[in-house]
């Protein structure tokens, strides 16, 4: 029998996170390479499309207990099952979730862990995983020594495509009597619409707007991209955005395809938070901020001059 | 209620990092090292719940006689006492880990907090790993929280919201920007954190699960074009994102 692969499929009210769909890639790429097997295994109460996942069979440990996360019966049952199957490598999206269970997962089955990879190659037969440290400033190859390893990869980096479903065997356990000594009992959703952490697109502001009542101009920006409202620290720390919107060092770490800083000087935490987007576009007055070493595309002028015209400009050619 | 705090002592995250002889460290030289931020955040909740709910709070930390730097500000805080467990060689989170939960299970420690992430390997699971190495309950990236005898109540930050976590002691929580405002050291505070002593032992061995290899510096992003400096400029942009980005 083959080697497998276990892929940890997250939901959250019953709907599949895209960055559990990139992980099943990350894992497929990795196992055509390795000739192994991939498995995928959820928890919850009723979770949709687990047929869809582009695997052969799926395990879905289900309770309506088991609706929100918990990370006591959450790892418990995901450590059981990869015992159970006997599973080599593990796989988890890099999100708020999967950081706080693949750590305790890891333990219980003795295997290394390495968190927000963003690129797998193989040498000599070891599996070399590949993440960003400071903050972005430099880059590790990393190996596991134990025979279990356990990788997290980073949301946007192992992107879709089409053809990425599947038709899985579903397999449902149900569980009598989950470890609920931790337990979420409540999800207060934020005022903002998508979160950075999860958006493709992003539109950022900073100090150049000025004062928090111009944000507006971000949001509509963000609008018309179909995007999310993110901000520097000086802003959040001015209390004109929610620490939720902070990009940066201190803040969330995003690589959507499209960065639209405007006002953003780009100092090295901001940049730590969104250097590996895809596509960064700067607005910015001084042609010398260091912003716009990194962008792709750039416009050296007054953010309420540009914004507003590009917002026309993008309504002309979606409409 | 005996209280433990883990700190990390970390390269400042201004400095610029250049990769060391050996290819797989940064070069420490002209790095300057600091409190790892969020163990601030860590560091004040303790003293505020210490404050609250009496006690005592030690602050522990894995490496060498660098992060004495970084436990004397915890002193400097207010903390009661200091271990710093030694280890010369790099070790991994999971070494690090053993070697905390070998020492909060002899300060015989109900409530521990760590930071949510060190700034240097950007790794944020260390608490999580000593909560499961000590059969401890966690909540993670915390911005709320209540104790309420064994009864823990905490809000973490989760992507578009925050989830409200009910859980019971001993407990790890690892603690996010917006819990608290950590205090400054006070000259009072300073002073006394001079005559106290941080204590010194071997960290407990343990094996590298996993090993650098390898480490460089992310190959340069190539400026891009500035397309102009007024409303002008936006037209081209706007073709630029859809036909060379492709990305509407
Ligand atoms: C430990 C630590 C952690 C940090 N973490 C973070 C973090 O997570 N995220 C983060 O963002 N920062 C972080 N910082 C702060 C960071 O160093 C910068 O201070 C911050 O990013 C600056 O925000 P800004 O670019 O909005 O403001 P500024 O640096 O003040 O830049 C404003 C920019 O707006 C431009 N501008 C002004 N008027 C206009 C106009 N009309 N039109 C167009 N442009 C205009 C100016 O040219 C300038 O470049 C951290 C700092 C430290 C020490
Ligand atoms: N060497 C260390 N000594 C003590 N605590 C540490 C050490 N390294 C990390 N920690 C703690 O673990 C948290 C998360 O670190 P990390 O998992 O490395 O991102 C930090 O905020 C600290 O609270």
């Amino acid at each position: 029998m083959a080697n497998k692969i276990l892929v940890f499929i997250e939901q959250r009210n019953g709907q599949i996170k895209r960055a559990s769909l990139e992980a099943v890639k990350a894992a497929n790429n990795l196992a055509e390479k390795l000739s192994y097997e991939v498995t995928a295994v959820s928890v919850g109460n009723e979770v949709s499309d687990l047929d869809k996942i582009n695997v052969q069979k799926v395990v879905h440990y289900k309770n309506n207990e088991l609706e929100n996360y918990s990370t006591s019966a959450y790892s418990d049952l995901v450590a059981e099952f990869a015992k159970e199957s006997d599973a080599e490598i593990l796989f988890f999206g890099n999100t708020a979730l999967g950081k706080d269970l693949a750590p305790r997962v890891s333990v219980k089955l003795e295997a290394g862990i390495i968190m927000d990879v963003v690129e797998f190659n193989i040498n000599d037969g070891n599996i070399i995983a590949s993440r960003p440290v400071y903050a972005g400033k430099a880059l590790t190859n990393v190996k596991v020594n134990t025979k279990k390893k356990v990788f997290t990869v980073r949301p946007n980096v192992f992107s879709l495509s089409d053809e990425e479903s599947g038709s899985a065997q579903v397999e449902i356990k149900e569980v009598s009597s989950p470890n609920l000594a931790c337990k979420v009992v409540e999800y207060k959703k934020a005022g903002g619409k998508l979160d950075v952490a999860e958006a493709d697109i992003i539109v950022s502001g900073g100090r150049g707007l000025k004062e928090a009542g111009n944000f507006k101009l971000i949001e509509d920006l963000a609008e018309v991209l179909g995007g999310a409202v993110g901000a520097s620290r000086a802003v959040v720390d001015a209390g004109w955005r929610p620490h939720g919107e902070q990009v940066g060092q201190t803040g969330k770490t995003v690589s959507p395809t499209l960065y639209v800083a405007v006002g953003i000087s780009g100092a090295i935490q901001h940049l730590a938070g969104m250097r590996s987007s895809k596509y960064i576009v700067a607005i910015n007055k001084d042609a010398d901020a260091p912003i716009f070493q990194i962008a792709d595309y750039g416009i050296a002028g007054d953010a309420f001059e540009i914004v507003p015209a590009l917002i026309e400009e993008l309504k002309k050619v979606k409409a | 209620m005996k209280i433990a705090v883990c700190v990390s002592h970390v390269p400042d995250t201004a400095t610029k990092i250049n990769i060391g002889s050996d290819g797989k460290t940064i070069d420490p030289n002209g790095v300057t090292y600091i409190v790892n931020p969020y163990d601030e955040f860590a560091i004040e909740e303790a003293l505020k719940t210490k404050e609250k709910l009496g006690g005592e709070v030690v602050v522990i930390s894995v490496g060498n006689d660098a992060n004495k730097e970084t436990l004397r500000k915890a002193l400097a805080m207010g903390a009661d006492s200091a271990v710093l467990l030694k280890d010369e060689n790099q070790r991994d989170s999971f070494g690090i880990a053993k070697a905390l939960a070998e020492e909060i299970k002899l300060q015989n420690a109900e409530l521990v907090f760590f930071g949510k992430q060190s700034v240097d390997y950007d790794n944020s699971i260390t608490g999580q790993l000593t909560a499961e190495l000590l059969n401890y309950n966690s909540v993670s990236v915390v911005v709320n929280l209540n104790i309420d005898g064994n009864k823990i109540t905490a809000e973490r930050e989760i992507e578009g919201g925050k989830e409200v976590v009910e859980t019971s002691l001993p407990v790890v929580i690892t603690a996010q920007k917006g819990l608290n405002e950590p205090r400054y050291a006070s000259l009072k505070g300073i002073m006394a954190a001079k005559k106290k002593t941080i204590e010194e032992k071997e960290a407990v061995a343990a094996n590298l699960f996993v090993e650098v290899v390898e480490m460089k510096k992310p190959a340069p992003k190539q400026a891009g074009k500035i397309l102009g400096s007024d409303s002008s400029a936006v037209s081209e942009l706007v073709k630029l994102l859809r036909e060379e980005a492709k990305v509407i």
